[in-house]
This record gives C-alpha cells, structure tokens and sequence, in this order.
C-alpha cells in the first residue's frame, strides 16, 4: 500500500457498503410531504460505497503516510517540535477532566476548575504576568485577544481614536501583522540591523503619540535574543504604547528570564509549543493571554477564580473585552500542558530551556562551516541558516528541504524569516539525543556535497517518497478543492 | 517593444518606476524580487481611484514561498490596473518589466525623484546585496 494514493471516492463501487442497518420498525416519512422543497436536495448525495475492510485499509495506509515526531527528526523552526510525553494522555483521559461538561454546575467541577486556576498561576510565573486567561485556542488567537486587550486599554484612556499602529519588527511571524489588522490596527514595520535584531534608531523613528504598541518575539525569529530589549520598553512606553510579546519562541527562556521582566505588557504562550502538547496536524493548540495589572480589567470573561477554598466562575467585569472561545477555549490541551508543568518543575523547565539552547548551538556549530551563517554570533534556542552558498550548483533550498525526506528527517522551516535569503530555519528541541543531532548534521553535510557534485540528486528529490515533487504552482494558481469525477 | 530598464527609478524595495507623464508613474517590480519570490501564484491588486500615500502598502504578491507586501514609492491616486495579473499571475514572472507592470498611480503634483535610484544606482545596489 506505499504507493497507494487513491481518493476515497475513486475506489467506490455502486452498491458496494460497509454498515448493515438493523431492519426499519418505524413508520417511514415521505420527507418532501413534511419540508419546503428548499429545504430538500435535488441529486443523491455523493457519498462513497465501498467495505469495511477497504474503508480500514485506506485509513490504515494514510495513517502510515503521516510523519510526526515519533516517527523522526523534526526540526521545524519556530514550532517547537517536542516530544510530547504519554502521561500527559493519561491526565487528559481522566474521567473528572474528559466526562465532564462546562456548563455543569460548578460544585461538580471543581477539579477541573482547580486545575485551570492553578496552571493559570504556574503561567504567571513563567512569563512574569499579573494575571492570566486559558481561552485563546492558538498562538494566533491569543495575540489577537491580545491586541484587543490593549485596544480597550487605549479606549478606556481615551486614546482608542489616537492610537491606531503597531510597530512589528520585519523578523516577526507572519501571524504579528495579521492579527493587528483584523484587530484593527494599522501596520508599520521596523528594520532589523546587521546583527539581526530590531534597529533602535528605526523603531525611535517610528514611534509617536499614535503608537498603540510594538509586537516582538524574543528571542526572535533568527534565534536571536533582543538584547536592548529594556530600552526598547523604555521607548514604547515612554511614547504611551505598550508592548506584547509573541511566545512562540519561549521555549528557550523558560526559568531564565521572563516577558514580565523584559517589560512586556501583555504576552501569549503556545502551550502546544513550549509545553508539550500534540500539534501540526495532531492540535489543536491553546494561546493563553497574560497581562500586567494595569490590563487585568480587559481580560475575557469569563474567569476561574478562588473563593477561599473553592474555585468559582465569574464574568463581574464591565471593562472586559467579553468572550473571545466558547467555554474554557480547548481545555483538554490545558490539561495536558498542566500535566507536563507539574511533571517538570521549575528545575526541570529551566533544563528545557538550557539543553534546547545547547542543542541548537551544537547543530549550528556543525552546519556552520557548510553554509552561509548571517548571523554569526550565538543563538538561542534556534538558528538560521542560508543556503545562497549552493546557488552556483543551481540547487536550491527547497531542494535541500526535498532531499531531507529522503533521510526520513522532516524539513526545517524554509524560506522563512523573509530577511534572510533561501533560509533554512533550524529547532531541534530539547528531547533529541546527541545521536540524532549528529545524524541530522551528517545528512546536511551529505547533501552539501552531493550539490556539488550531483545536484540532480536534489532537484529530483525526493526519491523514496509515495508523492514525489508537488506541482505547488498550478496548485496555487488553479487550486482544485472539491472532488471532480 | 522592449522597456527602456535604464530610463526607468528604482527603489531599495525592489520596484520600478517608469515616468508616464509629468504627474502619472507606471509601477512594477523588478526581475530581482520577480527571481526572489519565485513563482508567483496571486497578485492583489487595490481598486481604481484608490488614494495611496508614499511607503503605504498598496498591492500584495504571492508566491509559492512567501507573501510580499508593495509599498507605493510615491503617493496619488490609482489611476488604472494591470488586471490581467489576475487571471495570469505568471505574466509577472515572465515579463516584470513590461506585460508585468502593477498600476499607474496619478500624483497631485508634479512627480519627484527624490529618494529614488537611478538604474546605475541600483544595480550598484543589487551587487551589495550579493556580497
């Protein structure tokens, strides 16, 4: 079945079924005696007819296409592709967690209630935030909700009309400057300097009385850490805006510093990133929002709150921006994020963080000399490479990327950040042994020299693969989406 | 006919400008970012009429690897669209500086080089990138 590669649908045989119904006791319905003729479907749904074995087969063979950490390497930049542990599971599957429903009176979710209160304390801690909201389901969401927090805070200063730009600097996840227009906000972006982080003299041109804020990643999108990070805060508020910090990268300052501390006024977590939970393709994520005390008035309703011993909910708060998830946003991935916390410790995290720095030095300290470094200095927790160097074999970094497969090492992040040239964006994580780090920079170095001197090797790849090379292009320009027989 | 790339300004974000009269400028973008961006798949092109101010984004490119924003090197009104890219985004790839080409945009005053570069000035430009 490796190269099976059929649609459901082009295996249907007319007639052909994988259910047996029980025999029909009950009167049956002539529906177009009972609904408007809107309301009825003119053609015979095209459903697909085939058996239970063919039905187990064909899902069966596209479960063994799918690739995930637990089958190789993943060192796909910025997503922090972590082993996620078994016993997080575990905890997700408990009855008082999967068996319950939200709007069970509270009294009888008490656990559950406990349990969002104190990971929402463990998440303060981690970023230095006053207070903390689970809802977000995502990275994305949660600096929307973000924005709109210091959206309302302007509003309420009377300067909603005033305050109308974020300053994102041209490193930033694509995902910065989208979320600030769909929450309202006009874009301006700041250049990187020669060493890769935010040039000051542009951001202090850029900043003005109709600042609403700076979004920023740190350490950022090249692996880098901000090091003027302080007086970057000091020119945002100086100015009356705020600052939001992106954590999709927090994974590298877990224990060793924090937003908070950094001077960040509202920050998001991936908790699918940072802490362990499945993502890409496996989700879905969480993106907890926390705030400074002068925003906890903003947060979204509604909140876990401890009353003595008891864990209730409240949504008392007329300056809220409301509800921005349906219920407690995905709490089962809460669960499992709670789950890692506690298994860590503060200790455990802050070792996270120092072998996932470790790690992704190693790497860059071996690829180093095989590709072109633009930033030179150390990195944190990821690193970019450029491959421009292998452009005079006309190969390029998507055919790097290809060949990767071929070793059955998922590609890393490529042609992202946008400010380096055919980039190649590296995180191997603090779970992979020193072997796979090894055999990943021995595969890169492999497909340096086969560039050299059989570059057909890489354009053509991938070679082993069910699926060979996409024609992205005419996917993209005439994109197919619904089953044409 | 071929276009005139050395009578043309240039900007360090990788666009064209060819001076159309004393107040209207065609804009396109250069075979450096077209070979950057790689295939591209979907232009986004703003409305006819619409106001533009200098440096503010007006179209957008997309390509298999990345979305590229457009900024308007001068500020006016649109005057008219290349609407053909709609329906054939790979004319960009194949032709930038001429079946290629973005918008025309009309300035309320009369048009300024000031900030731009001359095609010496950006091939210069262009050879610091490559260092």
């Amino acid at each position: 079945m490796k190269n099976y590669n059929s649609l459901i649908f082009e295996i249907s045989q007319p007639g052909r079924t994988a259910y047996s119904l029980p025999k029909n006791d009950v009167d049956t319905v002539e529906l177009n005696e009972e609904l408007p003729s809107h309301l009825l479907r003119s053609e015979e749904p095209e459903l697909p007819e085939i058996s239970e074995l063919q039905l187990m087969r064909h899902y069966t063979a596209l479960s063994n296409k799918n690739f995930g950490v637990e089958t190789g390497f993943y060192p796909l930049g910025s997503c922090t592709m972590k082993y996620n542990p078994k016993r997080n599971e575990v905890a997700a599957k408990m009855s008082g967690f999967s068996a319950i429903h939200p709007l069970q009176p509270t009294n009888t979710t008490q656990g559950a209630l406990q349990l969002m209160y104190e990971l929402q304390e463990d998440l303060k801690e981690v970023t230095g935030m006053d207070a903390m909201t689970l809802q977000p389901a995502a990275g994305a969401q949660g600096e929307w909700t973000g924005l709109l927090i210091l959206k309302a805070y302007h509003a309420k200063n009377g300067e909603g009309e005033q305050r109308k730009k974020i300053l994102i600097p041209d490193s930033a996840h694509g995902t910065n400057p989208a979320s600030a227009v769909v929450a309202g906000f006009d874009v301006v972006e700041i250049k990187s300097n020669e060493r890769g982080t935010v040039d000051i003299e542009a951001l202090k041109a850029a900043v003005g009385d109709d600042t609403a804020g700076l979004m920023l990643t740190n350490p950022n999108t090249l692996g880098l850490f901000e090091k003027d990070i302080a007086e970057m805060a000091e020119i945002i508020h100086d100015a009356g805006g705020l600052l939001y910090y992106d954590g999709a990268n927090a994974n590298a300052i877990l224990g060793k510093s924090t937003p908070g501390m950094m001077g960040f006024d509202v920050v998001h977590l991936n908790l699918h990133k940072t802490f362990s939970t499945p993502h890409g393709g496996g989700g879905p994520g969480s993106g907890p929002v926390g705030v400074k005390l002068h925003l906890e008035p903003f947060l979204p309703v509604p909140r876990v709150e401890k009353e003595g011993d008891r864990y209730v909910v409240s949504s008392d708060y007329p300056d809220a921006i409301g509800r921005v998830k349906g219920y407690w946003g995905n709490f089962g991935v809460n669960v499992r994020a709670y789950s890692y916390i506690r298994t860590m410790g503060p200790e455990g995290l802050k070792q996270v963080s120092e072998s996932a720095v470790l790690h992704a030095n190693y790497l860059k300290s071996r690829l180093e000399p095989y590709f072109k470094t633009p930033y030179p200095q150390y990195c944190m927790h990821e690193f970019v490479l450029s491959g421009s160097n292998l452009k005079k074999h006309d190969v390029r970094t998507l055919d790097i990327a290809k060949r990767l497969l071929d070793f059955g090492i998922y590609a890393p992040t490529v042609y992202f950040p946008l400010i380096v040239e055919e980039a190649l964006m590296i995180e191997p994580t603090e779970t992979e042994p020193k072997e796979m780090l090894d055999e990943f920079a021995d595969a890169m170095i492999q497909i340096v020299k086969e560039a050299e001197e059989s570059p057909e090797l890489l354009r053509e790849a991938p070679h082993d693969k069910s699926v060979r090379r996409m024609d992205e292009v005419t996917a993209s320009r005439k994109p197919v989406v619904v089953y044409q027989k | 006919m071929a276009a005139n790339k050395e009578a043309f300004l240039y900007t360090k974000e990788h666009e064209w400008i060819e001076v159309k009269g004393e107040t209207v400028v065609r804009i396109g973008i250069t075979d450096y970012a077209v070979d950057q961006l790689g295939d591209i798949v979907f232009v986004d092109l703003p409305e006819t009429d619409s106001e533009f101010i200098a440096e503010e984004e007006f179209a957008t490119v997309e390509s298999v690897k990345s979305t590229s924003e457009i900024y308007a090197p001068v500020s006016g009104s649109i005057q008219s669209v290349n609407s053909r890219l709609e329906d054939e985004p790979e004319v960009l790839n194949e032709s930038p500086f001429e079946d290629g080409w973005l918008v025309e945009i009309e300035s309320p005053e009369p048009f300024s080089q000031e900030g731009l570069l001359s095609y010496e000035e950006y091939q210069n430009y262009l050879s610091e990138l490559e260092d």
